[in-house]
């Protein structure tokens, strides 16, 4: 226990001495933590240091080999997850839990249906939700299915779900990994919001300079434990990192070769049809020369996510798509691949991983046809294995071996694999979305460091990123997307963030009408 | 810190777990034992609730399982079972239910044994092509439900029992308005005897014949392209997540075909053995009927596994062969259905039980070990 607060506040939750294994892996062991009722906690540590799970156990969603959990004072044991919320404790996952085939409405008030005999009463519960998204300062259409959601919608529908259920401490796995700074900046005025009418706030985050920014007190986790408790007044960006790794950030390397002379890929008037008439995208044309890297910055849900799965051939489309001069426009999304095409997609579960299967079939996935991975009609399994055990090691995913299930990975390491499997094709064009979604400092450094690396033997790359810092520091040139359009073509070395940020929310065009 | 990955070992890794795979399988065999044994107490229990006495029976079924001709039958038995359990497996390696089967096969064995009465071929050659034709036949009704479910996306599980009844339909006015066969009085409801070479070889006279061994290679066959071929991976990927092999590349509606067709012709032979075998032709009364839905129960015993569906369709001969029997030392046929019954939820349940406790096992391992790194 922490003197330094005792004298603040009482404690909403107190984990003390929680331990919990998985085949092969310790996650957790002899972790303590504190949370101050009417603060906002950031927990904070690389991937696989175990936050995840100790959230997932104060959730009830798993039950602790060892340890207590105290709740307002008293001890309890949640063998299930309505048991915590019974408690006032909810969770919103790293991995959002959403049935896509149902609406926001539907899924909000699913396994608490207000029932009045037994029939369900759409009406209180609308009205209740109406209140909690009206206070959140939100939007939200609830008969929309939650299938057309984006990343952020599909967040504020979590929350709102777990206020509904009358949370008074709110969990938050990686809640800002999703968002642009402009949502960040609005979900943090709700956290604030909800602390100030006495509600508690935990949240695990790779981002630190938005921990130090928000948090009222710091937990920093390593190797499954807990080892340092800080507050933003007592560190900095760089000591935080140190509390978290061990040992100083690596500095990332520069720019070594110039942009080429030859168009790795060329769109021409790409246009992909949406809902309700509108186009998804309007008209993109752009060009992307080896060894370039441009950017694509935008709130999400303006295009970005058509405009890429568009390029893979994931969904119709007009216009014309040529990789190294040969037409793809209407080619499978197979033959795209092997014109040289890699994707690194917005979704790691619903796009990339097959959770169920050992890590060495992930890493094969798409790459199957690979005559270095195969032997005639048959898989080479000792070669896919091998191949995975290179990218293991390359990408520093963290697993006991090449066999494990990808449900056993954290997921900055799901993410960490999912990168690698995209980067070893040696792709000439590389989509990447997101790419270092959910990865720790440390790791997020490497995986720049590789792309930069492929960068400069040529490669090509459409960076598509809610992290700021990320597009202005990798990118040769940053399209904004707003609507559907590329609105503006901005040079990273002379632009701001702030600058950015207007653009992408269309206050800049607005303006200039 | 020490193995030098870029960004270094974050959590604590213990033992690798490729040696619990292999102990994972040998648990799995003696759980299901565990469970079979399970099974016969509970039934036992049941036998001398219904006024039965359970020694009796269990060593009615002993002494006659244990003979020679009783593994034959048990074999036998388990034949169609193999080839409908196996036609389910593929349809289930990529989420298709295909509940069809039924009418493939059925549909299968009428068409197949009408074209082979009409063929004059040397021996094996003959037998062969009655095969491919019941093959070409089960995948040609199947893609039906194939072709409804990537054209207008007609759920499998539903088009597939619709297809049963309306099989049962075709097959019957296919039958009584060409097919059928009266030239010898109309004594035998069936279809053209097949001529001699189109007589499935035996392997004991008269007991088993070599739909047994072509029932063991389509298993083999299914074992290699499933798991280790190419096709198999893109296959299984579809079924893991649908979405992530179509990100890859894998046209999900194309694999859904492909899928639909195998399962079809793997039906089109669960009735083989009877047609080239035993009766020689096709007859509403002389082809046996059912084994579409035994399959479905056999392949999840089996869970959905080759070795397994190998495993849970000698088992269920096991019991057919015993239940006659049974009958004789008066315990009913129904009984004996229920038994089966009961023995695949022991397995299911066990099963899962085994897994959790594994989990358990391995925890407590690691813990054991962490203990010892500790004190080093
Ligand atoms: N269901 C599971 N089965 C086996 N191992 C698991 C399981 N869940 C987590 N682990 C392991 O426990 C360790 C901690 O995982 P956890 O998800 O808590 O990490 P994390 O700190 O949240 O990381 P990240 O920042 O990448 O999300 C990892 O090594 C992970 O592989
Ligand atoms: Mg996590």
């Amino acid at each position: 226990m922490n003197e330094h607060y005792q004298h603040t506040g009482t404690t909403a939750v107190r984990l003390t001495g929680i331990g919990k294994r998985f085949p092969g892996v310790i996650a957790n062991h002899d972790v303590n933590l504190n949370v101050r009722a009417g603060t906002i906690h950031a927990i904070v540590g690389e991937n696989g240091a175990g936050k995840s799970t100790l959230m997932k156990t104060l959730y009830g969603m798993q039950q602790p080999d060892t340890g207590t959990i105290e709740v307002g004072g008293t001890e309890r044991h949640f063998r299930s997850p309505s048991e915590a919320i019974d408690a006032g404790i909810g969770m919103v996952h790293q991995h959002f839990m959403l049935a896509d085939n149902l609406s926001v409405l539907e899924n909000i008030i699913l396994g608490s249906e207000p029932a009045r005999r037994g029939v369900i009463n759409a009406g209180d519960a609308r009205r209740r939700i109406g209140d909690i998204v009206a206070s959140l300062g939100a939007e939200l259409n609830l008969d929309d299915p939650v299938s057309e959601l984006g990343v952020g919608e599909r967040q504020r529908v979590e929350i709102v779900k777990v206020l509904y259920r009358g949370a008074r401490v709110l969990i938050l796995d990686e809640p800002t990994a999703v968002l642009v700074p402009e949502e960040v900046d609005e979900l943090f005025d709700t956290l604030r919001r909800l602390v100030d009418d006495g509600a508690t706030v935990i949240f695990i985050s790779h981002k630190l300079d938005e921990v130090l920014h928000v948090s009222d007190d710091i937990t920093v986790m390593r190797q499954g434990t807990t080892v340092a408790e800080t507050t933003p007044s007592q560190v900095d960006r760089a000591g935080l990192a140190e509390l978290m790794v061990g040992s100083e950030l690596p500095s990332p390397a520069g720019r070594v070769t110039a942009i080429g002379e030859e168009v790795r890929l060329r769109v021409h008037d790409l246009v992909v049809p949406g809902v309700e008439g509108r186009p998804a995208v309007e008209h993109a044309s752009f060009e992307i020369r080896a060894g370039e890297i441009l950017g694509v910055a935008g709130v999400e849900g303006n295009g970005q996510f058509e405009l890429c799965t568009a390029l893979l051939g994931l969904r119709a489309a007009t216009g014309e798509v040529v990789i190294d001069g040969h037409d793809i426009s209407h080619a499978s999304t197979r033959s795209r691949h092997e014109a040289g095409l890699a994707y690194i997609p917005f979704d790691r579960h619903r796009e990339g991983l097959m959770l169920n299967a050992p890590l060495w079939e992930n890493a094969l996935l798409g790459r199957e046809d690979n005559p270095e991975l195969s032997k005639g009609p048959l898989v080479d399994i000792a070669a896919a294995r091998a191949s995975t055990v290179g990218i293991i090691e390359r990408f520093g995913v963290l697993t006991p071996d090449e066999t494990t299930p990808a449900f056993a990975l954290s997921g900055g390491n799901q993410q960490k694999l999912v990168v690698g499997r995209a980067m070893v094709s040696e792709p000439s064009v590389l989509v990447a979305a997101h790419p270092t979604r959910g990865i720790d400092v440390g790791a997020q450094a490497a995986v720049w460091d590789e792309i930069r690396r492929a960068r400069d033997n040529g490669m090509a790359v459409l960076l598509v990123s809610a992290d700021l810092e990320e597009l202005i520091g990798l990118s040769d040139r940053i399209a904004v997307m707003f609507d559907g359009r590329i609105t503006a073509m901005l040079d990273p070395d002379t632009t701001t963030p702030a600058e950015l940020g207007g653009h992408m929310t269309g206050s800049h065009q607005e303006a200039a009408r | 810190m020490s193995d030098g990955r870029p960004s270094g070992p974050l959590g604590k890794i213990l033992t690798p777990s490729r040696a619990s795979a292999m102990r994972s399988s040998g648990t799995t065999i003696a759980s299901s034992l565990a469970a079979i044994a399970i099974a016969l107490t509970i039934c036992a229990v049941l036998l001398a609730a219904t006024g039965k006495n359970p020694i009796d029976a269990y060593s009615t079924i002993l002494e006659t399982g244990a003979s020679g001709n009783k593994l034959l039958e048990m074999m036998r038995r388990a034949t169609p079972l193999i080839f409908s359990a196996t036609a389910v497996a593929i349809g289930f390696k990529m989420n298709i239910f295909n509940i069809g089967v039924e009418g493939q096969y059925l549909f299968a064995a009428l068409i197949a044994a009408e074209v082979g009465s009409h063929l004059s071929l040397p021996g094996l050659l003959h037998v062969a092509v009655i095969l491919l034709v019941a093959m070409v036949a089960g995948a040609a009704w199947a893609s039906i439900a194939a072709v409804l479910k990537v054209s207008k996306n007609v759920h499998e599980v539903i088009s597939t029992i619709m297809l049963n009844y309306i099989a049962l339909s075709v097959i019957q006015w296919l039958f009584e308005n060409f097919f059928r066969d009266d030239s010898d009085g109309g004594l035998n409801v069936k279809t053209t005897l097949l001529p001699y070479s189109g007589k499935m070889p035996d392997i004991v006279s008269g007991r088993l014949n070599a739909m047994f061994v072509v029932a063991l290679v389509t298993v083999a066959i299914f074992w290699v392209v499933v798991y280790r071929s190419r096709f198999g991976f893109r296959l299984r990927a579809s079924g893991f997540n649908a979405t992530a092999a179509a990100t890859a590349g894998i046209d999900a509606r194309r694999m859904t075909v492909i899928a639909m067709l195998l399962s079809g012709a793997v039906a089109g032979l669960v009735a083989m053995q009877s047609v080239t075998g035993e009766a020689f032709a096709y007859g509403p009364n002389a082809t046996p009927i059912q084994f579409g839905f035994a399959g479905i129960t056999v392949a999840l015993l089996g869970r959905n596994h080759p070795a397994g569906i190998v495993v849970a369709a000698l088992l269920f001969g096991f019991l057919d062969s015993t239940s006659a029997e049974l009958q004789l030392a008066a315990v009913p046929n129904s009984i004996v259905k229920v038994m089966q019954a009961i023995i695949v939820l022991t397995v299911v349940i066990i099963n899962e039980a085994t897994i959790r406790r594994m989990n358990i096992k391995t925890a407590e391992r690691a813990r054991a070990e962490l203990a010892a790194g500790g004190a080093q």
